[in-house]
Parts: C-alpha cells; structure tokens; sequence
C-alpha cells in the first residue's frame, strides 16, 4: 500500500523521536534524572565486586576484576534492558498502533537504541575503569570492536522482534522472559570468569560456551580488559565457536523479522 | 461529471472486515495451551462487502451513524487494520486524521511535541522543521511552545494538535470528525481550511462523519453506511437524504409525501430523542412533573449555540392547557439532556399529551416538533376534584 511511511526518511525521523522521547521521559520529575542509569550498573557492580572479592575470591585470578566485572554488568544491563523494553515496545505505543499506521518495525528498534543510549552512557563509566584499573587493550583487535557491537543488538534485536509479537497476544511472556534473564544471568560469564567452568568441567565450559552472549561478552573482554581471559573460541572447536554464536544471532534475527512482519498485521486486532 | 478521466486515488472492491470475539478470551498461555482445540469464536461482519473509488480531487463523504462500520472503514482505508476479504488500493500518499494529537505527551513541551506527532503523521525532520513557524502561528501559541503540554488547556492542545495535522497533509486525505474541535472562531478556520482544500485539485479528501451539514457543504459525492453495507453511492444531497431516512423515518415521510398524519418536523439539525415525563409524589403528598428532554446535535456547526426548548401539555380532550419554554433560560445546543420541572404541579388526575419543540433561541427556526407524541400520566393530588386542574384554592365557612 502506497503511503508515506515507506519513506527512509520519515522512518528515520519517527525513530529518532521515539528515542528522543523516550530519553526524555525516562527520569521526568527525578532530581538525579539520567546519573540513575549510571547508578543502576554501578550499585550491581558494587555489591558484585564486595561478594566476589571479598567473600568468594572468583576474581582473583582475573587481572583488573573491577574492569572485567564491570564491562561483563554493562553489557548485561544492555542485553536485559534491550530485550525487556523490545518485548513491551508494542503494547507499551498500543495506543499509537490503534490510531495510526505507524511502522511497527521502528518501536521495536527504537527500544533497542534506547537501551542503546544508556549502553554509550555507561561505556563512559567503563572506560573511566579501564584507566584506572590498568586494563590492558588490544589495539590490533580494536576494529573488530564495532562487529561485536553490531553482533550485541542483532542478538537483541532479534529477541526483542520474537518477544514483542508473543507479548502481544500472550502476556505471560513478561514472566517467562524474566526467569529465563535470571537463568542467563548465572549462566553467562558475567560475574565468574569462564576459566572457573572450564576448571570445574570442560564440559560445563563448553555448554555454557554455545551461549552468543558468552562469546561476545568474552571477546569484549579480551580486547579491552586482558588476553589472559578464556574466550569460547578455546573452549570450543574454533571454526565452530565462530559460525554457531553468529548462525544463531542471524536465525534470530531473521526468524524473528520474519515472524513480526507476519503478526504485524493483527497487532491492532489482538492488542 | 467530466472528471471520468481522472486518477483513481482509492478504489474498494468488496472490501470485508470481520473481527473474531472469542467467547473466552485468551491473554495467557495456560488457557491458550489448554482450551487449544476448543476455541470458538463468534464472528461479527462489521464490514460487509463494501465497493467504491475515489478519483483524485473528490470530496468524498462517507456518512453513517455511531455503530454502522464507517470508523472501521476508516481505520481499514488508513492501512490500520487489515482487510478479511475484498481489495483496497490506495494511490498516493495517504494522511490520517482520525484522531487528532496522536502520541502527544504532557510531560513534553509543545516543540517537542510538535516533532513528535509529526514524526508520527509521517513528516520528515526536515519538513517538521520548515513548516514548524507555520504550525505555531496557525495555532496560535507562539508564547507557550516551551512549556509543557500539560499546561496548555484542552483548547489549545486541540490547536496544536489541528495545526500540525493540516500541516502533515498529503495527497489524500481521511478526515473523521475532527471539525468538532476548537471554539467558534478555530472552528471557522478549520473551515477555511477545508475549503481552501477543497479548491486544491490535487488533493483528494474522504471524509467521514455523521454530521450532515458538512457532507453537504463540503462533498462532492458521498456513501452512506448502514450495519456495515453501503446503500447509497452518488451525490452528497441525496446521501444526507438517505441518512435522514435511516434515521428519522418518520421525519422523512412527513415532510415529502405530505401526509395528513405528520406529527414531526423541523430542519433536523438538532434532534430530540426521547421525552420522559413522569410524576414524582413528594413527602407532603404533593407532586411534580419532572420532563427530560434527550437532545442530540447533528450538526456539528450549530454545538453551543443557544436553543430554546418548549413543550405544551394537552389535555384528553384536546385542549391545551400550557405551553411553557425555555426562552428566559439560556440553553445551548449539546448532546445530553433538559429537564423542566414543574413543582407542586396543578394537574387532576388523568393522562395528557405533550408536545415538545426545539428552534432556535434567536431566529425561531424549528429543529425537531414533536406534535403530542409523548404521553403524562398523572396521579394527581386530588382525586374528588373534575375538571382538568387543581386549583388549589381554600375554602371557609364565613359566618
């Protein structure tokens, strides 16, 4: 159907609204505003770093842990905040889909770059923490930073387009989501590092390793942090640690694209 | 109509929506998982079978009363619902304009705003940004664009929200109702605006309402809808004729075959609904008459001008006994109810006819006559007393 909202342009715009408002709206009334979604991750790595360096020592064979720590709760925030703003993106502009047609598509992505928004913010921080702590970058690996990055939102993205389109008609997708966050929590390298598994169980570390989030975190991590950490290319099969995270990023994706399209139609009907 | 050779803007062709109610309804899984094989559902048509084309530069109207499918067929030439059957064809740029603030946030201030609803109305940041100067000044409130959306009052949000739609504007147009907006003087803008549109032979504009005044002004032709089916295509005189006859049967036969029976008539731009007229006995023993009088505004240019309301009270006999109005009282046209209440009322016993008349205040033009078509039964406080009233009076013995 012909109408202006096929336009670039106008997808741009709309998208770009979307985030601006949202950016906006977030902290409206709150004296702090946007320092809390610094706090957030920095509370977590607070408590975190206490725990794991203090009461059960998993960090220290790790070198600069708080850098380590903190880019692993950084990028977690991101993954949880994406996937769970992606999943109420529709029902949450229900009344914008009612009344107009408006591009689907852009809100699902417009809650992706607005956790995107508070990604940058919080890389500032991790950045701060990489001085300080002494960490120890890559450069030759450097440009390989923006694939990963891409890798990170597709794997959002595409979640976010699954989840958003079930939330629509089964509303308990909010607690399923939830309690699958929490076991991908323990379950990602986050607050331990990998070589703690492989140590335990190279079988465990290998299990743990098909998990796309464990790859990019780890590879962040090699990059920026240390060489010394354990990426899942040497716990697994190197070839295969490469294809299997990006085949299922990219079936994510693309299944999820594809099953969206299909139940965009009915969003208004079953909303 | 020599415009045969022009662009088709939008054709319909047996255009059908059905919504699917399930008799339970599944928002959870549990109950989706469980009642899988028995789900069942009942169909409601509420569009049916439905055939037009608009050629570029029509004023087309699409009339129909609350219920009768028309903001389905709206929502369905918007691109917001999908169709279950038939084929919609849409050739150019289509705007919206079924609600008017779309996404307007309080907490914004009414710049942002205004690149908000725009980016919604499909306007690029680039033509957002040119035509803002317009939008402000055609609103009318330069002076407030910084502050927040909740502070502005509820007329001049409607006066953002107008400015920036007509702004949004393309090629075709969906126009629902949204004249009823603003005070008097906005409104005789928003006029103006149509009309200019209306000029423009590049726009083509549906227009969807249940006001008759404007399909008649404005169309150019019109359809009118009626349980979900068109049943009528052609001019917009004979569309408001043929809504006038769905809607007020009655009216329509009286005034056109000349019947001897006619008890209604009036212009019809303002209609009253029902009379109730009941008595109600108060603790002394003693009654009142409270009527109320359900009036409903079918054109939406004559909301808020002064009306006034009469009744007359007839006897069985035929004799009329009162003729009360409203002319010392200022009343204004809106759709809700009137009530007149005649306290501690004179009436014996007995069943009465009420006449009921709505004109305007000014010029006395009849909107709706009512000729004894609503009936009184009164109690009464006496029931020893003949004749038609009470009237009350005290009797003493003087020696």
């Amino acid at each position: 159907m012909a109408s202006n909202l096929g336009s670039a342009a106008v997808k741009r715009t709309l998208l770009r609204q979307l985030v601006i408002t949202d950016f906006k709206l977030r902290y409206q009334g709150s004296v702090l505003g946007y320092l809390w979604s610094l706090f957030k991750p920095l509370m977590m790595f607070g408590v975190l770093f206490v725990v794991f360096t203090f009461i059960i020592p998993t960090g220290k064979d790790v070198p600069h842990f708080p850098a380590y720590l903190l880019l692993g709760i950084v990028i977690w925030t991101f993954f949880t905040e994406a996937t769970t703003m992606g999943l109420g993106s529709i029902v949450g502009r229900g009344d914008l889909i009612r009344k107009v047609n408006i591009s689907k598509l852009s809100i699902v992505i417009s809650a992706i770059l607005s956790a995107g928004v508070n990604l940058i913010i919080n890389s500032v921080v991790v950045v701060m923490f990489m001085l300080f702590s002494g960490a120890e970058v890559n450069w030759l690996l450097v440009p390989f930073l923006p694939l990963l990055f891409i890798e990170l939102i597709l794997l959002a993205l595409g979640l976010a387009f699954i989840l958003s389109a079930l939330y629509v008609r089964f509303r308990d997708f909010a607690p399923i989501w939830e309690i699958i966050l929490q076991v991908l929590f323990y379950a990602t390298p986050i607050i331990y590092p990998l070589t703690l598994a492989f140590n335990a169980s190279p079988k465990i570390a290998e299990v743990l390793s098909l998990n796309p989030l464990a790859q990019i975190m780890q590879d962040f991590r090699e990059i920026l942090i240390t060489p010394v950490t354990l990426t899942t290319h040497e716990v697994l099969p190197p070839v295969f640690s490469y294809v299997l995270p990006i085949s299922i990023v990219l079936i994510l994706v693309i299944g999820g694209y594809i099953y969206f399209k299909k139940r965009a139609k009915y969003f208004v009907e079953d909303l | 109509m020599s415009n045969d050779s022009k662009t088709i803007r939008v054709s319909v062709e047996h255009l059908g929506k059905e919504f699917k109610v399930p008799h339970e309804r599944h928002s959870s899984l549990k109950s989706s998982v469980i009642n899988f094989r028995k789900r069942s559902f009942e169909t409601f048509k509420v569009i049916n079978d439905i055939s037009f084309e608009v050629k570029e530069g029509e004023f087309f109207g699409i009339l129909g009363r609350n219920g009768s499918g028309k903001s389905t067929l709206l929502k369905l030439l918007a691109d917001i619902y999908t169709p279950s059957s038939g084929k919609l064809r849409v050739n150019g740029q289509l705007t919206p304009f079924i609600e008017l603030g779309v996404g307007f946030n309080p907490e914004l201030t009414g710049r942002e705003n205004v690149f908000l609803n725009g980016a919604i109305l499909g306007l690029n940041q680039r033509e957002i940004e040119e035509k803002y100067d317009e939008i402000v000044a055609f609103a009318e409130i330069e002076r407030f664009m910084d502050q927040k959306l909740k502070n502005y009052s509820s007329g001049m949000q409607v006066r953002l929200a107008f400015s920036i739609a007509i702004q949004a504007h393309n090629a075709i147009l969906l126009i629902d109702e949204v004249l009823a907006v603003g005070d008097e003087r906005f409104q005789q803008k928003c006029l103006e605006v149509f009309a200019k549109i209306k000029q423009d032979p590049s726009k083509t504009v549906i227009f969807v309402s249940h006001d008759m005044g404007s399909v008649q002004k404005f169309c150019d032709r019109a359809i009118v809808i009626h349980d979900g089916k068109l049943v009528y295509e052609g001019e917009a005189k004979g569309a408001v004729y043929e809504y006038k006859k769905l809607n007020f049967p009655e009216q329509i036969t009286g005034s056109d075959v000349n019947e001897e029976s006619k008890d209604r008539w009036g212009s019809a731009s303002i209609v009253l609904e029902r009379l109730k007229a009941i008595e109600i006995e108060k603790p002394d023993g003693r009654h009142n008459i409270k009527m109320t009088l359900d009036i409903r505004v079918q054109e939406i240019k004559l909301l808020n001008k002064e009306i006034a309301c009469g009744v007359a009270i007839w006897s069985a006999e035929g004799i009329n006994i009162a003729g009360p109005n409203s002319l010392e009282y200022t009343l204004t046209a809106q759709d809700g109810s009137v009530e007149y209440l005649i306290e501690n009322h004179p009436l014996n016993t007995g069943t009465y006819k009420i006449t009921a008349v709505l004109y305007d205040a000014t010029s006395g033009e009849t909107y709706d006559h009512h000729e004894r078509r609503f009936n009184l039964s009164v109690a009464g406080s006496s029931n020893r007393e003949i004749g038609t009233v009470v009237l009350g009076g005290q009797w003493r013995q003087i020696k």
